[in-house]
């Protein structure tokens, strides 16, 4: 058990918990880099998403955009935002503000899942369903809040669970362009050929993608109109099952 | 020829300059056959794992939950975290590449191919039955060839998620086209991230295409009669 004893040894480290370089902060950057591309990205994605749903068009669009998404790997996301935003700056050093490209390359990465879920979530609510509705004398707002949203949770949340599992993982590709976050131990291990460190932080990484994907299906699970929940309780098979329909894509 | 010519000339920010892709076709050619190589060695692994595991889960229900959980748990874990993870007792090395590859495409097939079996039709089974197919001749001769359409859909989202992914295996120097973009990256010299992208989103478009081509060819019946409703969706 020496290596595992070393990396043992290494997370429990007065220096891996003070400092630029600890866990905690870390995993701040990871987090903050990670639920500020995705709440940015859903902020975006789903009213267009629900509202295309709900009228039922440019569905093939919404689709198309997120098979697109899923051959464009992040990597190259990636660094096209760096060329992009980077233009001009004459160091890759960097700085806080130089996460913008992580940003940006999250962001593009997160919409897609999210588009496209949302779409197909809104326009499979039953036909039935919706004339009930109709019936019963509600608008069209009406119907979205109260008949197609509820119904429509489980694929909506299955899109924000894709796109939050794809952008924990590209956030650990953007310790590249010096984003931060756990990447970090991964590619200065890499460097210095510190197979305790790289090992370090390929745990902490797949630590926290768990975690989050733990996180989102309890958020999903309180969102879910009792109504329409199936189970008593949340499966694991259930976690990343669910996210493969309709879009799939494993986080890169 | 290095970085400095490359500053001489000022065409960093070009997106694409032709003279340094045709002085540099052999290593373009280089990178895209071991980004195929990856791609379909990872795929077939993926599919030597899966066809037993979903033959299995479809024979023993009680498989499936527990094949589905960590195929999931795995399918959860970023690439870059899993080449760290094995990097200690694989090394820089194409196995420490191509075990994630393989991890990942496991849900897909597995799930695909248990829904596709699923489809079948009981009586199309015990017709089989009745005709005197044994259970593994039927399952040979019937269920796999009508799971077909169901398994080949899990192909090809397998194969084009694997494509982005050869992409990061780059950074553990395994080749493939994410050194290109990578040499881009670190050069800030555009012409070979753009020939990387474009090369990989041609690749996934190519092998997507191909696939829905074999399994016309494959399942020439599906032509026949009137089109088949898909088992699973994409």
């Amino acid at each position: 058990m020496g290596f595992l004893g070393d990396v043992f040894d290494f997370l429990t480290n007065h220096d891996q918990w003070h400092g630029n370089e600890s866990i905690p902060t870390l995993a701040g950057q990871h987090l903050q880099l990670t639920v500020v591309s995705v709440l940015a990205a859903a902020v975006v994605a789903l009213p267009i998403g629900i509202v295309l749903g709900h009228v039922r068009t440019g569905g093939a669009i919404a689709v198309n955009i997120a098979n697109i998404g899923r051959a464009l790997p992040a990597l190259a996301l990636l660094i096209l935002s760096v060329q992009w935003v980077g233009i001009g700056e004459p160091t890759g050093i960097l700085s806080p503000v130089q996460s913008i490209p992580a940003f940006i390359a999250m962001f593009a990465l997160a919409v897609p899942p999210m588009l496209a879920n949302a779409y197909v979530g809104m326009a499979n609510v039953d036909d039935e369903i919706r004339e009930s509705a109709r019936g019963m004398g509600m608008n069209g707002r009406q119907m979205i809040w109260r008949v197609e949203l509820p119904n429509a949770v489980p694929l909506v949340m299955a899109g924000v669970r894709t796109a939050a599992v794809a952008v924990v993982a590209t956030a650990t590709l953007a310790a590249y362009v010096d984003a931060g976050g756990f990447g970090r131990y991964i590619v200065d291990g890499f460097a210095v050929n510190d197979n305790v460190k790289v090992f370090a932080g390929g745990f902490l990484v797949a630590l926290l993608a768990i975690a989050i994907e733990l996180v989102l299906a309890l958020v999903q699970r309180a969102l879910t109109s009792p109504g329409i929940r199936t189970e008593g309780r949340i499966k694991v098979r259930e976690l990343a099952t669910d996210r493969l329909a309709p879009t799939t894509g494993p986080a890169l | 020829m290095g970085p400095l010519w490359v500053l001489a000339e000022d065409i960093g920010p070009k997106w694409l300059y032709w003279p340094w892709v045709q002085d540099h076709t052999d290593e373009i050619r280089d990178r895209l056959v071991e980004h195929i190589e990856l791609t379909v060695l990872a795929v077939l692994f993926g599919l030597a794992i899966a066809l037993p595991l979903a033959l299995l889960s479809v024979r023993y229900r009680r498989l499936y939950g527990p094949v589905l959980a960590i195929t999931g748990v795995l399918y959860t874990i970023p690439s870059l975290a899993l080449f760290a993870l094995l990097l200690p007792l694989t090394g820089l090395s194409r196995t420490t590449a191509l075990i994630p590859l393989t991890l990942y495409t496991l849900l897909i097939l597995v799930r695909n191919t248990v829904t596709g079996l699923d489809g079948v039709p009981p009586d199309v089974k015990d017709a089989a039955t009745g005709m005197g197919y044994s259970p593994s001749r039927r399952l040979v001769r019937v269920e796999l060839p009508l799971a077909l359409p169901a398994i080949i859909v899990g192909i090809r989202i397998a194969t084009v998620t694997t494509i982005g992914l050869v992409t990061v295996t780059a950074l553990i120097g395994q080749g493939g086209l994410g050194e290109l973009m990578l040499d881009g990256l670190q050069r800030d010299f555009r012409t070979p991230l753009t020939v990387g992208i474009v090369l990989s989103l041609t690749l996934a478009v190519v092998a997507d295409l191909l696939l829905v081509l074999a399994l016309r060819l494959a399942t020439p019946w599906r032509r026949a009669g009137k089109r088949t409703r898909r088992t699973a969706g994409a």
